[in-house]
Protein backbone atom coordinates (compact mmCIF):
# COMPACT_ATOMS: atom_id res chain seq x y z
CA UNK A 1 0.00 0.00 0.00
CA UNK A 2 0.83 3.29 -0.86
CA UNK A 3 0.92 6.89 1.30
CA UNK A 4 -1.82 7.77 -1.46
CA UNK A 5 -3.89 4.64 -0.69
CA UNK A 6 -3.63 4.87 2.46
CA UNK A 7 -4.91 8.89 2.70
CA UNK A 8 -7.63 7.61 0.67
CA UNK A 9 -9.10 5.26 3.19
CA UNK A 10 -7.94 7.76 6.32
CA UNK A 11 -11.47 8.74 7.23
CA UNK A 12 -12.79 5.22 7.04
CA UNK A 13 -10.25 4.12 9.02
CA UNK A 14 -10.62 6.91 11.81
CA UNK A 15 -14.87 6.04 11.38
CA UNK A 16 -14.06 2.35 11.75
CA UNK A 17 -15.22 1.58 8.77
CA UNK A 18 -13.01 -0.73 6.65
CA UNK A 19 -13.24 -4.52 6.37
CA UNK A 20 -11.02 -6.86 8.59
CA UNK A 21 -8.48 -7.37 5.33
CA UNK A 22 -8.49 -3.70 4.62
CA UNK A 23 -7.82 -2.73 8.46
CA UNK A 24 -4.42 -5.37 8.52
CA UNK A 25 -3.51 -3.71 5.05
CA UNK A 26 -3.18 -0.35 6.63
CA UNK A 27 -1.73 -1.60 9.43
CA UNK A 28 1.16 -3.05 7.83
CA UNK A 29 1.17 0.39 5.97
CA UNK A 30 1.16 1.95 9.10
CA UNK A 31 4.37 0.05 10.77
CA UNK A 32 6.69 0.69 7.64
CA UNK A 33 5.41 4.62 7.60
CA UNK A 34 5.96 7.53 10.15
CA UNK A 35 4.21 10.30 8.22
CA UNK A 36 1.06 7.92 7.44
CA UNK A 37 1.07 7.39 11.66
CA UNK A 38 1.50 10.60 12.17
CA UNK A 39 -0.91 11.99 9.74
CA UNK A 40 -3.10 9.82 11.53
CA UNK A 41 -2.78 10.37 14.75
CA UNK A 42 -2.77 13.82 14.58
CA UNK A 43 -6.39 13.93 12.27
CA UNK A 44 -7.68 11.74 15.19
CA UNK A 45 -6.51 14.04 18.19
CA UNK A 46 -7.73 17.10 15.94
CA UNK A 47 -11.38 15.32 16.20
CA UNK A 48 -11.24 14.66 20.01
CA UNK A 49 -10.06 17.98 20.96
CA UNK A 50 -12.98 19.73 18.70
CA UNK A 51 -15.23 17.45 20.59
CA UNK A 52 -14.02 17.60 23.77
CA UNK A 53 -14.08 21.25 24.32
CA UNK A 54 -16.58 23.57 24.07
CA UNK A 55 -15.46 26.70 21.88
CA UNK A 56 -18.90 28.51 21.87
CA UNK A 57 -20.66 28.98 25.29
CA UNK A 58 -24.08 29.52 25.66
CA UNK A 59 -24.59 33.22 26.21
CA UNK A 60 -25.77 34.57 29.45
CA UNK A 61 -29.65 35.19 29.69
CA UNK A 62 -30.64 32.98 26.40
CA UNK A 63 -31.71 30.39 27.75
CA UNK A 64 -34.25 32.40 29.75
CA UNK A 65 -34.89 33.97 26.68
CA UNK A 66 -35.76 31.33 25.04
CA UNK A 67 -38.28 30.09 27.51
CA UNK A 68 -40.09 32.86 27.94
CA UNK A 69 -40.82 33.08 24.31
CA UNK A 70 -41.91 29.33 24.22
CA UNK A 71 -44.34 30.35 27.08
CA UNK A 72 -45.65 33.36 25.32
CA UNK A 73 -46.22 31.24 22.54
CA UNK A 74 -47.68 28.93 24.36
CA UNK A 75 -50.17 31.20 25.97
CA UNK A 76 -51.76 31.66 22.27
CA UNK A 77 -52.47 28.09 21.55
CA UNK A 78 -51.19 25.07 23.76
CA UNK B 1 8.15 10.61 1.88
CA UNK B 2 5.28 10.79 0.75
CA UNK B 3 5.29 8.74 -2.22
CA UNK B 4 2.45 10.04 -5.17
CA UNK B 5 2.27 13.04 -6.43
CA UNK B 6 -0.98 12.64 -7.38
CA UNK B 7 -2.40 12.13 -3.91
CA UNK B 8 -4.03 15.75 -4.35
CA UNK B 9 -6.37 13.74 -7.06
CA UNK B 10 -6.99 10.64 -4.51
CA UNK B 11 -8.93 12.50 -2.16
CA UNK B 12 -11.77 13.10 -5.47
CA UNK B 13 -11.49 8.98 -5.35
CA UNK B 14 -15.15 8.89 -5.05
CA UNK B 15 -14.98 6.66 -7.51
CA UNK B 16 -14.96 3.71 -4.65
CA UNK B 17 -18.98 5.26 -4.10
CA UNK B 18 -20.28 5.17 -7.75
CA UNK B 19 -19.74 7.91 -10.53
CA UNK B 20 -17.72 10.63 -9.30
CA UNK B 21 -18.79 14.16 -7.89
CA UNK B 22 -17.35 17.20 -9.03
CA UNK B 23 -14.76 18.34 -7.55
CA UNK B 24 -15.34 19.80 -4.13
CA UNK B 25 -13.23 23.11 -4.63
CA UNK B 26 -15.13 24.14 -7.05
CA UNK B 27 -18.42 23.03 -6.72
CA UNK B 28 -19.10 24.55 -2.46
CA UNK B 29 -20.60 27.66 -3.84
CA UNK B 30 -22.92 26.17 -6.20
CA UNK B 31 -23.92 23.27 -3.13
CA UNK B 32 -24.40 26.27 -0.89
CA UNK B 33 -26.99 27.84 -3.46
CA UNK B 34 -28.26 24.29 -3.67
CA UNK B 35 -28.39 23.81 -0.43
CA UNK B 36 -30.31 27.06 0.34
CA UNK B 37 -32.84 26.16 -1.85
CA UNK B 38 -33.49 22.79 -1.48
CA UNK B 39 -34.02 23.97 2.51
CA UNK B 40 -36.11 26.65 1.90
CA UNK B 41 -38.97 24.73 1.47
CA UNK B 42 -38.64 23.84 4.53
CA UNK B 43 -40.73 22.40 6.89
CA UNK B 44 -42.72 20.73 3.85
CA UNK B 45 -40.85 17.14 4.47
CA UNK B 46 -39.10 15.84 1.53
CA UNK B 47 -38.43 12.42 0.27
CA UNK B 48 -34.80 13.29 1.47
CA UNK B 49 -35.78 13.80 4.83
CA UNK B 50 -36.77 10.72 5.46
CA UNK B 51 -33.60 9.21 8.09
CA UNK B 52 -34.43 5.34 7.93
CA UNK B 53 -34.00 3.67 11.25
CA UNK B 54 -31.47 1.78 12.28
CA UNK B 55 -31.28 -1.93 12.06
CA UNK B 56 -31.69 -3.68 15.05
CA UNK B 57 -32.70 -0.15 17.39
CA UNK B 58 -35.96 -1.46 18.93
CA UNK B 59 -36.05 0.34 21.74
CA UNK B 60 -37.68 4.03 21.26
CA UNK B 61 -35.65 7.15 21.58
CA UNK B 62 -36.26 9.04 24.91
CA UNK B 63 -37.15 11.73 22.88
CA UNK B 64 -40.15 9.90 21.03
CA UNK B 65 -42.26 10.29 24.41
CA UNK B 66 -41.14 13.77 25.12
CA UNK B 67 -42.16 14.72 21.42
CA UNK B 68 -45.64 13.17 22.20
CA UNK B 69 -46.35 14.94 25.73
CA UNK B 70 -45.51 18.07 23.63
CA UNK B 71 -48.02 16.91 20.66
CA UNK B 72 -50.50 16.77 23.87
CA UNK B 73 -49.70 20.33 25.39
CA UNK B 74 -46.94 19.88 27.81
CA UNK B 75 -44.48 22.61 27.15
CA UNK B 76 -42.36 21.46 30.13
CA UNK B 77 -41.86 18.46 28.60
CA UNK B 78 -40.27 21.10 25.42
CA UNK B 79 -38.71 22.77 27.80
CA UNK B 80 -36.58 19.05 28.84
CA UNK B 81 -36.02 18.86 24.73
CA UNK B 82 -34.44 22.61 24.56
CA UNK B 83 -32.25 21.82 27.54
CA UNK B 84 -31.01 19.07 26.13
CA UNK B 85 -30.12 20.34 22.82
CA UNK B 86 -29.65 23.96 23.06
CA UNK B 87 -26.17 24.18 23.31
CA UNK B 88 -25.60 21.79 19.83
CA UNK B 89 -28.05 24.35 18.41
CA UNK B 90 -26.10 27.68 19.35
CA UNK B 91 -23.16 25.91 18.18
CA UNK B 92 -24.02 24.72 14.63
CA UNK B 93 -25.73 28.42 14.39
CA UNK B 94 -22.40 30.04 15.68
CA UNK B 95 -20.42 27.87 13.14
CA UNK B 96 -22.39 28.73 10.59
CA UNK B 97 -22.92 32.54 10.49
CA UNK B 98 -20.16 33.18 12.71
CA UNK B 99 -22.10 36.16 14.25
CA UNK B 100 -23.20 35.88 17.78
CA UNK B 101 -25.76 37.56 17.44
CA UNK B 102 -27.20 35.85 14.86
CA UNK B 103 -26.83 32.74 16.56
CA UNK B 104 -29.11 33.92 19.07
CA UNK B 105 -31.58 34.96 16.89
CA UNK B 106 -31.23 31.67 14.89
CA UNK B 107 -31.57 29.39 18.02
CA UNK B 108 -34.45 31.30 19.40
CA UNK B 109 -36.27 30.55 15.81
CA UNK B 110 -35.25 26.90 15.40
CA UNK B 111 -37.04 26.03 18.42
CA UNK B 112 -40.01 27.88 18.30
CA UNK B 113 -40.22 26.54 14.70
CA UNK B 114 -40.25 23.33 15.97
CA UNK B 115 -42.38 24.28 18.67
CA UNK B 116 -44.99 25.40 16.37
CA UNK B 117 -44.05 22.83 13.39
CA UNK B 118 -44.19 19.83 16.07
CA UNK B 119 -46.90 18.14 14.33
CA UNK B 120 -45.48 17.98 11.22
CA UNK B 121 -42.60 16.04 12.94
CA UNK B 122 -42.40 12.61 11.31
CA UNK B 123 -40.95 9.90 13.59
CA UNK B 124 -38.92 8.21 10.80
CA UNK B 125 -36.14 10.93 11.81
CA UNK B 126 -34.83 11.88 15.44
CA UNK B 127 -35.75 14.57 16.41
CA UNK B 128 -32.11 16.02 17.20
CA UNK B 129 -31.82 15.43 13.11
CA UNK B 130 -35.28 17.22 12.50
CA UNK B 131 -34.21 19.90 14.91
CA UNK B 132 -30.37 20.42 13.19
CA UNK B 133 -32.17 20.47 9.93
CA UNK B 134 -34.54 23.49 11.17
CA UNK B 135 -31.03 25.21 12.39
CA UNK B 136 -29.05 25.13 9.52
CA UNK B 137 -32.01 26.64 7.39
CA UNK B 138 -32.59 29.47 9.73
CA UNK B 139 -28.52 29.74 9.77
CA UNK B 140 -28.21 29.88 5.72
CA UNK B 141 -31.23 32.22 5.49
CA UNK B 142 -29.24 34.85 8.13
CA UNK B 143 -26.22 34.65 6.04
CA UNK B 144 -27.87 34.96 2.91
CA UNK B 145 -29.25 38.51 4.10
CA UNK B 146 -26.08 39.34 4.78
CA UNK B 147 -24.68 37.70 1.84
CA UNK B 148 -22.60 40.77 0.14
CA UNK B 149 -18.91 40.27 1.14
CA UNK B 150 -19.33 37.17 3.28
CA UNK B 151 -19.87 34.78 -0.39
CA UNK B 152 -17.21 36.72 -2.44
CA UNK B 153 -14.81 35.76 1.16
CA UNK B 154 -16.11 32.35 0.65
CA UNK B 155 -15.60 31.81 -2.93
CA UNK B 156 -11.93 32.86 -2.12
CA UNK B 157 -11.34 30.26 0.77
CA UNK B 158 -12.32 27.12 -1.99
CA UNK B 159 -9.41 28.02 -4.34
CA UNK B 160 -7.14 26.90 -1.66
CA UNK B 161 -5.60 23.52 -2.20
CA UNK B 162 -4.66 23.70 1.66
CA UNK B 163 -4.61 20.48 3.68
CA UNK B 164 -5.34 18.24 0.29
CA UNK B 165 -1.87 16.99 1.54
CA UNK B 166 -0.75 16.50 4.62
CA UNK B 167 2.45 18.71 4.38
CA UNK B 168 3.75 19.65 8.67
CA UNK B 169 4.63 16.07 9.39
CA UNK B 170 6.17 16.62 12.66
CA UNK B 171 4.62 15.00 15.50
CA UNK B 172 2.46 16.61 18.36
CA UNK B 173 3.11 16.74 21.88
CA UNK B 174 1.57 14.37 24.17
CA UNK B 175 -1.45 15.89 25.36
CA UNK B 176 -0.71 19.42 23.08
CA UNK B 177 -3.65 21.40 24.71
CA UNK B 178 -2.32 21.24 27.92
CA UNK B 179 0.47 23.93 26.96
CA UNK B 180 -2.57 26.32 26.85
CA UNK B 181 -5.24 27.16 29.35
CA UNK B 182 -8.42 27.41 28.23
CA UNK B 183 -8.77 30.88 27.23
CA UNK B 184 -6.39 30.36 24.70
CA UNK B 185 -6.95 27.05 23.43
CA UNK B 186 -11.01 27.80 22.66
CA UNK B 187 -9.25 30.87 20.93
CA UNK B 188 -6.54 28.70 18.95
CA UNK B 189 -9.82 26.29 17.93
CA UNK B 190 -12.30 29.08 17.07
CA UNK B 191 -9.35 30.72 14.86
CA UNK B 192 -8.77 27.34 13.23
CA UNK B 193 -12.39 26.15 12.70
CA UNK B 194 -13.05 30.03 11.52
CA UNK B 195 -10.58 30.08 8.65
CA UNK B 196 -11.98 26.81 7.32
CA UNK B 197 -14.16 27.03 3.46
CA UNK B 198 -17.95 27.06 4.83
CA UNK B 199 -18.73 24.12 3.22
CA UNK B 200 -16.41 22.03 4.79
CA UNK B 201 -16.67 23.97 7.78
CA UNK B 202 -20.51 22.68 8.49
CA UNK B 203 -20.04 19.52 7.42
CA UNK B 204 -16.89 18.96 9.82
CA UNK B 205 -18.96 19.97 12.79
CA UNK B 206 -22.29 18.18 12.08
CA UNK B 207 -20.36 14.96 11.51
CA UNK B 208 -17.79 15.17 13.82
CA UNK B 209 -18.77 17.24 16.42
CA UNK B 210 -22.28 17.24 16.55
CA UNK B 211 -22.32 13.56 15.55
CA UNK B 212 -24.57 12.70 13.16
CA UNK B 213 -24.00 10.15 10.73
CA UNK B 214 -22.17 10.60 7.09
CA UNK B 215 -26.34 9.89 5.70
CA UNK B 216 -27.93 12.17 8.64
CA UNK B 217 -25.73 14.80 7.43
CA UNK B 218 -25.76 14.84 3.34
CA UNK B 219 -29.65 14.61 4.45
CA UNK B 220 -29.39 17.78 6.43
CA UNK B 221 -27.46 19.65 3.90
CA UNK B 222 -28.93 18.32 0.60
CA UNK B 223 -25.57 16.65 -0.30
CA UNK B 224 -24.55 13.44 -1.62
CA UNK B 225 -22.84 11.16 0.58
CA UNK B 226 -19.82 11.08 -1.43
CA UNK B 227 -19.78 14.86 -1.38
CA UNK B 228 -20.05 14.63 2.43
CA UNK B 229 -17.67 11.94 2.41
CA UNK B 230 -15.11 14.15 0.49
CA UNK B 231 -15.49 17.30 2.42
CA UNK B 232 -15.22 15.41 5.61
CA UNK B 233 -11.77 14.41 4.86
CA UNK B 234 -10.67 18.10 3.36
CA UNK B 235 -12.18 19.36 6.82
CA UNK B 236 -10.23 17.17 9.24
CA UNK B 237 -6.82 17.51 6.45
CA UNK B 238 -6.87 21.06 6.80
CA UNK B 239 -7.79 21.55 10.65
CA UNK B 240 -4.93 19.06 11.62
CA UNK B 241 -2.62 21.18 9.53
CA UNK B 242 -3.65 24.24 11.29
CA UNK B 243 -3.81 22.86 14.47
CA UNK B 244 -0.13 21.20 14.06
CA UNK B 245 1.30 25.07 14.32
CA UNK B 246 0.04 25.11 17.96
CA UNK B 247 0.68 21.59 18.74
CA UNK B 248 3.61 20.30 17.20
CA UNK B 249 6.30 18.81 19.56
CA UNK B 250 8.80 21.39 19.72
CA UNK B 251 12.32 20.89 19.14
CA UNK B 252 14.07 20.00 22.91
CA UNK B 253 11.58 19.89 24.68
CA UNK B 254 10.99 16.44 24.44
CA UNK B 255 9.44 14.91 27.63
Amino acid sequence: MTCTEFLALLDDLIDDSVSAKTRAELQAHLGNCDHCKVTLDTTRKTIEIYRSHEIYDLPAGLRERLHAAIMARCKKGC
Amino acid sequence: MWDGSSAGNTLAADSRFGPPPPHPLHSISADLTALESRLSDFPHPSPMATIQPIAGELEPHPDVALVERVRGGDVLAYDTLVRKYERQIFRIAQHITQNREDAEDVMQDAFLKAYEKIDQFQGNSKFYTWLVRIAVNESLMRLRKRRTGKMVSIDEDIETDEGSVPRDLADWAPDPEQNYNQAELAEILRKTIQGLPQGFRIVFVLRDVEGLSTEETATTLGLSIPAVKSRLLRARLQLRERLSRYFRRKRGVEK
